[in-house]
């Protein structure tokens, strides 16, 4: 028999084993990141991966800095989207809207939230890039299929969500006191919301913002489906251009060894984004905290 | 009007505000008039994959084209409208109708894809020849419309008349077991442990922020670990339910934790201090009294988690999981294709009659994953206690 | 006491939220340039009263109001009046300290910039010193204009929302339990500060604490159950009530 304290224990234990798991997937997706992305800088310098702007594998070249700034581009056109959109829906849901309608169009902002990024990716590729090579080639523009315009688009579509709900989130906790300051001086509604409300709120939709931008840095079926292969630098969004998680795929369902510098390369590309997306999320954590500190909400 | 309350420039800031108000509301409305466009679009392009075309043709059937079954139709007439898989099936459906040997009769097949197609109003490699005859045919009630049971029964093909969605349903199935056996216990523990046990020191403090850095990764980085350490190091076999699901597992693990988190949370701490009244240990109190009260939450979090791992695809082609299924397997340790990844594998076929499918196919899965939120906000609505 | 002007005056004013009524028939004369203080236990309406003399209570979902509130004999509930410009000659003070996310300068500037009362620049600066010397925050806080206003304790925070309402110049300062959240010290800065701004202004104030009415107000109003029991000046009400309830709370056997 055991005794009750020394069960009490094992379970304890039991438990706190399982917590760690969180902290050794973290590290596992590290390291086993970070050992390949070794193996990869062993063979290929560093210092061109960064800066070179050449990325033929077949030949050997591994310039990463077009994939980064076709990451950035398409990321950009996405939060051109969904920032704007996501916040004033945000402000709409939180400070206009009556319960019934926000009854209704809450959930429908949760299913926009809930669609596959695959589903996205097919509608990107089949609707509504055939729609923007139509439309501008009314005006004699040569777009390419695989254009930066439509994952961009999409994305900021699949982003709308994660914004809106987040800042939903935060303008509905900004007391309501702080408002009633505003209007007591005679202020009306929208300039309480513009001047009063959303630079109360400004830490929570800082993090809402980095957590979008984030998830579209690492967002990877849309641009699979939608954008291109080859890397190229340019400034025009009817071009076609690629992106860090799309040559990940490539490298990863191609039929090269598994030590080949190319299926490697992957690595190294998921090193970056790893670490990019990982010191986002501390910023917007920090933000949060911020926010929440200030009007002493605490859940998280 | 009453000039003791007037304000210069009143009337110009009430115009903004209503402006700003409109503005606010549109925004809304585009989120909305997208997701209706959205789904309006694949309904569109789906429908038609719930249906497929069959033509009566003669069929000759003798000792020479049973063994070529690619004679049995007159190839000049009737070859361009038949499946090719249909005419590969002959030889088993002629030993389920041995009595079909040696006649000449007309009979239901399964349509060319591109014969579909036309009967369904869209792109197709028809000849005008070849339109006519089927217009004729059309006109002779040779050519119907049935529910596309192949779509619900079949794997994939490379023909696309032939290929269906249920090996991925299946595939998704024994995925998500997998995914839910390991990340609902490993989640309840974690948040268990949290809640209940842990004492707020900087161990905690670190799994805390851990698991919401864990939430922000990118998932197709869970594909690289999944790659890395389950198939190269474990020697998981890749393409395998138990692969996935592993990987999967360790995605939904944040969801899990933070929803288990709150349920526990929202138990009142009275009944822990009533437990402890009757000399009841932490565990036994946690067991006992403190899961049961927190289990609808719980089971809410899953439910949302279960949906969200159903709809990912980057980190299942990381492992290999976009395999070409045409069988639907049974087995934990055999390459498997889910929902999700037949979605893109059939976006990328050439053949434009694949893109109903897909659109078929999508409108299945957002059905389930709709289905499954709509049970979670059911529970949650139902469960939801004020104390 | 000579020379009453009624400043505010409501007359049967009753007051539902939804199918709750809140207020039943006050009537009421508020004089100018004294402090009239409000009285009476919790959910007695005296908050609700007060938020209608301001129209804040437009901002709740299913409010009726009925009746008639004048300021200066002017129906502020009147059709054409805009609850925006009624507020701006009825301002008021919260509870809780709630400065906005802004420097201390723009705390004070922004209503009456968007009222466009003054231009950007000195005028603007002259009227932020004004105000902030009028609410006796001047000296303190002179050197750091550009601070949060949320970084002031709690004491100098009420005092920042005194004086940003007295930069928009209304007629009227309402104070809804304006120290409950306070130090005593604190508090009493305010009490000195209300003594002050009454030449200037007519004073409401809501409050918990009878000896803060005693102290600084010249008239009172207790309230009871959406009812007003009895109104009259201060002195009178805490040494000679009239009616019993009024003694009964003032002498602590409910509330």
């Amino acid at each position: 028999m055991l005794s009750r304290k020394f069960k009490e224990q094992i379970i304890e234990i039991l438990l706190m084993f399982a917590s760690l798991i969180t902290i050794l997937t973290t590290f596992g997706i590290l390291f086993s990141i970070l050992f390949e992305a070794i193996e990869f800088f062993k063979m290929q310098s560093f210092f061109y991966f960064i800066f070179g702007v050449d990325w033929f594998p077949e030949a050997d070249r591994f310039g990463a800095l077009p994939l980064f700034a076709g990451t950035f581009y398409i990321t950009t056109i996405a939060m051109f989207i969904a920032i704007p959109i996501g916040l004033l829906s945000a402000i709409y849901m939180s400070e206009y809207a009556t319960k019934k309608v926000r009854e209704v169009l809450k959930p429908m902002l949760e299913i926009l939230a809930g669609i596959p990024t695959v589903v996205y990716g097919f509608f990107a590729a089949i609707t509504i890039a055939p729609a923007i090579v139509e439309f501008f080639e009314i005006f004699g523009f040569h777009v390419s299929f695989q254009n930066a315009l439509a994952p961009g688009i999409v994305m900021g579509i699949m982003i709308i969500p994660i914004i809106s709900s987040l800042c939903d989130d935060v303008i509905s906790s900004v007391p309501k006191h702080v408002r009633h300051g505003s209007l007591a001086l005679g202020m009306t509604k929208s300039e309480t919301i513009i001047h009063v409300v959303l630079p109360s709120a400004l830490p929570g939709i800082i993090s809402a913002t980095l957590l979008g931008i984030s998830r579209a840095l690492g967002e990877t079926m849309i641009v699979v489906m939608a954008a291109g292969l080859q890397a190229n630098m340019t400034w025009n969004p009817l071009e076609t251009m690629t992106t860090v998680t799309v040559r990940i795929v490539d490298a990863m369902t191609g039929d090269q060894e598994f030590s080949s510098p190319e299926t490697l390369s992957a690595f190294a590309l998921g090193l970056v984004l790893f670490v990019v997306t990982l010191s986002i999320n501390i910023v917007s954590v920090y933000a949060i905290r911020k926010f929440h500190k200030k009007y002493k909400i605490s859940n998280l | 009007m009453d000039n003791y309350f007037h304000i210069p420039q009143l009337a110009r800031r009430k115009a903004k505000a209503k402006r700003f108000k409109y503005i606010t509301m549109m925004a809304l409305m585009a989120s909305v008039a997208f997701l209706l466009f959205f789904l309006s679009d694949m309904i569109i392009k789906g429908h038609g994959a719930f249906t497929q075309t069959y033509v009566k043709v003669p069929v000759h059937i003798n000792e020479k084209t049973a063994k070529f079954t690619h004679l049995s139709i007159e190839r000049k007439e009737y070859g361009f409208m038949v499946s090719r898989a249909w005419l590969r099936g002959l030889k088993k459906t002629l030993k389920e109708n041995p009595q079909w040997m040696n006649t000449n009769q007309e009979r239901w097949t399964l349509a060319n894809s591109n014969v579909d197609q036309f009967i369904k109003g869209k792109y197709n490699r028809l000849k005008p020849k070849q339109i006519q005859k089927i217009k004729q045919m059309q006109k002779d009630g040779k050519i119907e419309r049935r529910f596309n049971i192949i779509f619900f029964k079949k794997g994939d093909s490379k023909i696309p008349e032939f290929s269906g969605f249920m090996a991925s349903i299946m595939g998704t199935v024994m995925t998500m077991i997998i995914t839910m056996l390991i990340a609902v216990p490993l989640g309840v523990m974690t948040a268990v442990y949290l809640e209940e046990f842990a004492k707020d020191n900087k161990f905690t403090q670190i799994i805390e922020v851990n698991i919401n850095n864990l939430a922000a990764i990118p998932s197709i980085l869970f594909g690289l670990l999944g790659l890395a350490v389950f198939i190269n190091f474990f020697g998981v076999p890749r393409s395998s339910p138990l692969v996935g699901g592993m990987t999967l597992a360790l995605m939904s693990l944040p969801v899990i934790i933070v929803s288990s988190k709150a349920a526990l949370k929202s138990v009142p701490d009275s009944i822990r201090q009533a437990g402890f009244a009757l000399g009841l240990t932490k565990w036994q109190i946690v067991r006992d009294h403190v899961l049961p009260l927190a289990m609808p939450g719980m089971l809410t979090g899953a439910i949302i988690a279960l949906a969200q791992a159903m709809g990912e695809t980057a980190p299942l082609i990381m492992v290999g999981m976009i395999a070409f299924i045409p069988d639907i397997s049974g087995s934990f340790l055999d390459a498997t294709t889910v929902m999700p990844a037949q979605i893109f594998t059939w976006s990328g076929m050439p053949e434009r009659a694949y893109v109903e499918r897909t659109a078929a196919g999508i409108l299945v899965l957002l059905g389930i994953l709709l289905s499954l939120n709509a049970v979670a906000i059911y529970l949650r609505k139902k469960y939801t206690r004020t104390w | 006491m000579n020379k009453m002007t009624i400043k505010v005056k409501t007359d049967k004013l009753k007051l539902w939220y939804g199918d709750k009524q809140a207020l039943n028939g006050v009537s009421l004369d508020i004089y100018e340039n004294k402090i009239t203080a409000f009285i009476g236990p919790s959910g007695c309406g005296k908050s609700t009263y007060l938020r209608c003399l301001n129209r804040m209570n437009d901002l709740i979902d299913n409010v009726t109001i009925k009746g008639k509130v004048t300021l200066d004999g002017h129906d502020i509930y009147a059709n054409g009046v805009d609850e925006v410009a009624v507020r701006k000659k009825v301002g008021m003070v919260f509870q809780q300290p709630n400065p906005f996310p802004k420097s201390i300068y723009d705390n004070i500037a922004y209503a009456p910039l968007m009222h466009d009362m003054v231009k950007k620049g000195k005028e603007c600066d002259a009227l932020v010193e004004r105000a902030l010397r009028d609410a006796g925050l001047w000296e303190e806080v002179k050197d750091k204009l550009s601070e949060s206003g949320t970084a002031l304790s709690g004491g100098q925070q009420q005092r920042l929302c005194i004086a940003r309402t007295i930069a928009i110049e209304p007629d009227v300062i309402l104070m809804d339990e304006p120290t409950s959240a306070l130090d005593p010290i604190s508090t009493q800065n305010i009490e000195n500060l209300m003594t002050k701004l009454k030449e200037k202004y007519t004073i409401i104030v809501v409050t918990h604490n009878m000896q803060q009415a005693a102290r600084i107000a010249d008239m009172t109003a207790f309230f009871h159950l959406g009812n007003l029991i009895e109104y009259n000046e201060t002195e009178k009400i805490f040494v000679n009530p009239k009616e019993e309830k009024t003694e009964q709370y003032i002498t602590g056997k409910f509330g």
